[in-house]
């Protein structure tokens, strides 16, 4: 079985905790109380199966946050747990239960894939653990579901695609076939493109599914080009969002009918799309190239620490990261002041690689959504497609 | 739909039954000439797509890891019938569901540790990239039609084997009596190895020409096995005619089942059956032919 706690920088932390122990112990004896104990946050993320490598860049980018913490938050050395979720919600609950029950976590960080992050909201709920969501989109997070003791940091599924009907629309593309996975997120994404779309006057004239997480397109892919939309527009992310965009290319579809889609379409797998992916346009709540001087500095420390690039999952990780360190500092790391934390992070300000945000009433980002195209092999920036994005957050009702 | 759709999606229906019938064929055979229930069978596709990939991305050439995979995975199949199921052929039911259901679980944990548990995509060979195209707007991949006319050509090889050569019919006289067959002078264990194997080289050969279009994943041996279990009940249990046939029959369904949109009183139901379709159309088969459409009827 896959460990997940043998990781490298594991042994590091040890050692760097073991030589500060050592060099504590020949200073002059402290006054008052002993350290307080670590900060533990529990970390469930897909570190392998479709969604690896979106689970291991909020990892890192969260890391990252906290090295530029000297790697404690208010104080206070951080311990990290992890558990690989395989993006199986079936195993969700327990798996969320585990790290509260038996490694007691203080917060609960995760996930990429939706059912698992309701999974992990539903024990949240019952047992009042702070808990943060560094990815999943479920609407219900912060919506229906939505819970004082739950925040969001990256975006409800139904922020980065409601645009994508304007641009859609801006393009003189009156009709349209939208095709996704059969899950959660997939059908909100559609929810959201149908209702942007329809308010410009567009129509989508026919919804196309393929179930979690199998990426055999050749038949709708043929429908696609039968139907004849003016375009298409998707929401696939990380091997699946490979498969598809290349797919789409072999169908030879790509010069006849544009491709649109969310932002995670091109997000951490450029590379592998190679020249089937440029000129697609997508909309996302971040670019690799936004120019403003937080994204560069962010950018630099994350390929100088990792020897990869960053990606909009890295900057999600970091802002969780940066989130958790200002609310601790606001409270000095006190975590049994709970309504204090929850306060502080209500009125965070997080100045993040993406763009400064806050937290909407719901705990979900109001933030700006882009348009990007996918020039040269990377996501290039060429628009605000709407500007502060707030989640209409239905059904929510915070106590 | 127009017509040309409608072809269209004829091929692609019948490029996945054809890749189904690869791997059912193997599992109807071992079934029908050793009397073996094999479980495995869908793991020996997986291993063939993980071999695809990881020794295409060693060798540089998806032909090379073909050639090469379909070498270690016959030796595979030696060895495993050998060590395994040799001692299973006069043995109950029960014991070969037992053992094989174990060899599904190593085979997974193995999998795990040799090759991790990523998703992986394999290239299309150069020279069979690209698409046809049929109208202006429909075309159709090279390496699918590839992929159909080697299924076809296995076929053929496979019935013409079994039917016309002294091997087929020693494995023919070996799957009706036993005893008889021993008693003439023919070694029937070596006989036994022989199908086996060959069923292995299948399954895991299908693997290898799926992966490129299906991707390599974990799991992905279980999903195809149930598919593969109800191609040879829907079939005819041992019946290889009966596999091709209804291996034809579910591409069709599932193909169509996932584009076709039936409206019933103002709801659109098909897309929503379509995961179903497959398995209402074998509750229909069986109804109308309780041993499969080319079984023997029970006594």
């Amino acid at each position: 079985m896959h460990d997940p706690e043998t990781t490298p920088h594991r042994s590091r932390r040890r050692f760097v905790a073991a030589a500060s122990a050592l060099a504590g112990c020949s200073l002059v004896p402290r006054l008052g109380r002993a350290q307080p104990a670590k900060i533990r946050l529990g970390l469930m993320l897909p570190y392998t199966g479709t969604y690896a490598q979106l689970g291991l860049a909020i990892d890192n980018g969260l890391r990252l946050a906290l090295e530029g913490n000297g790697g404690r938050l208010a104080g206070r050395d951080v311990e990290l747990r992890r558990v690989d979720d395989e993006s199986d919600p079936a195993k969700a609950t327990d798996n969320a239960n585990r790290l509260i029950t038996r490694d007691k976590v203080d917060v609960l960080i995760g996930s990429v894939h939706s059912g698992v992050a309701l999974g992990m909201l539903k024990v949240a709920r019952e047992t009042g653990t702070l808990m943060l969501i560094p990815n999943a989109g479920a609407d219900a997070a912060t919506g229906a579901l939505c819970s004082r003791n739950v925040f969001r940091t990256s975006f409800s599924n139904w922020q980065p695609v409601h645009p994508l009907g304007k641009v859609l629309a801006e393009r003189g593309h009156k009709s349209a076939v939208f095709i996704t996975w059969k899950y959660a997120a997939g059908e909100e994404s559609l929810g959201s493109f149908r209702e942007g779309y329809a308010k410009v006057g567009g129509r989508v004239v026919k919804e196309l599914f393929v179930p979690f997480p199998n990426v055999e397109f050749q038949a709708l892919l043929t429908e696609i080009a039968a139907v004849r939309p003016d375009a298409v527009a998707c929401f696939f992310a990380g091997g699946g969002a490979v498969k598809f965009v290349r797919d789409y290319a072999a169908a030879g579809l790509k010069d006849k009918i544009p491709l649109y889609g969310s932002g995670f379409l091109t997000e951490g797998v450029l590379a592998a799309q190679g020249p089937a992916a440029e000129g697609l346009l997508t909309t996302l709540h971040y670019a690799d190239s936004l120019d403003n001087p937080r994204n560069k500095a962010f950018r630099a420390a994350y390929a100088r620490a990792f020897k990869m690039q960053a990606d909009v999952y890295a900057v999600q990780g970091y802002d969780t990261g940066l989130l958790l360190a200002q609310a601790l500092a606001r409270v000095k790391g006190d975590l049994d002041d709970r309504d204090g934390m929850i306060g502080a992070m209500e009125s965070a300000v997080i100045d993040s690689p993406r763009g400064r945000w806050t937290m909407s009433r719901a705990h979900n980002p109001i933030q700006d959504i882009y348009l990007r195209r996918v020039e040269n092999g990377d996501n290039k920036v060429i628009g605000v497609a709407w500007k502060a994005l707030e989640d209409p957050a239905r059904g929510c009702r915070m106590g | 739909m127009d017509i040309v759709t409608f072809l269209i999606q004829l091929l692609n229906a019948v490029q996945y039954g054809l890749l189904l019938f690869l791997v059912a064929g193997g599992l109807t055979l071992i079934f029908g000439i050793m009397g073996v229930i094999n479980l495995a069978h869908g793991s020996f596709y997986m291993i063939g797509a993980y071999l695809a990939w990881s020794l295409s991305e060693q060798l540089g050439s998806l032909w090379l890891a073909i050639v090469a995979g379909v070498a270690l995975s016959v030796a595979l199949g030696l060895l495993l019938e050998w060590l395994f199921f040799r001692h299973l052929y006069r043995r109950d039911h029960l014991y070969q569901v037992l053992l094989t259901y174990g060899l599904i679980l190593i085979f997974e944990e193995l999998r795990s540790i040799l090759w991790g548990d990523d998703v992986h995509g394999v290239r299309v060979p150069e020279v069979l990239s690209g698409s046809i195209p049929l109208t202006d707007t429909l075309s159709y991949p090279v390496y699918r039609l590839w992929i159909s006319a080697v299924c076809v050509g296995l076929a053929a090889l496979l019935y013409f084997v079994i039917q016309r050569t002294r091997l087929g019919m020693m494995i023919r006289a070996g799957a009706s009596n036993r005893e008889m067959v021993q008693a003439l002078g023919i070694d029937i264990g070596l006989l036994h190895r022989v199908v086996f194997a060959l069923g292995v080289a299948l399954a895991a050969l299908a693997g290898m020409l799926a992966a490129p279009v299906s991707s390599v994943f974990p799991g992905m041996g279980n999903q195809v096995l149930i598919v593969c279990f109800v191609v040879v009940v829907i079939g005819g249990i041992g019946s290889i005619k009966g596999a091709l046939l209804a291996a034809l029959l579910i591409g069709l369904v599932d193909t169509f089942g996932k584009v076709v949109e039936l409206e019933i009183a103002g709801f659109g139901v098909l897309p929503e059956l379509a995961g179903m379709s497959v398995y209402l159309m074998m509750a229909a088969v069986l109804l109308w032919r309780p041993e499969g459409i080319f079984g023997r009827r029970l006594a």
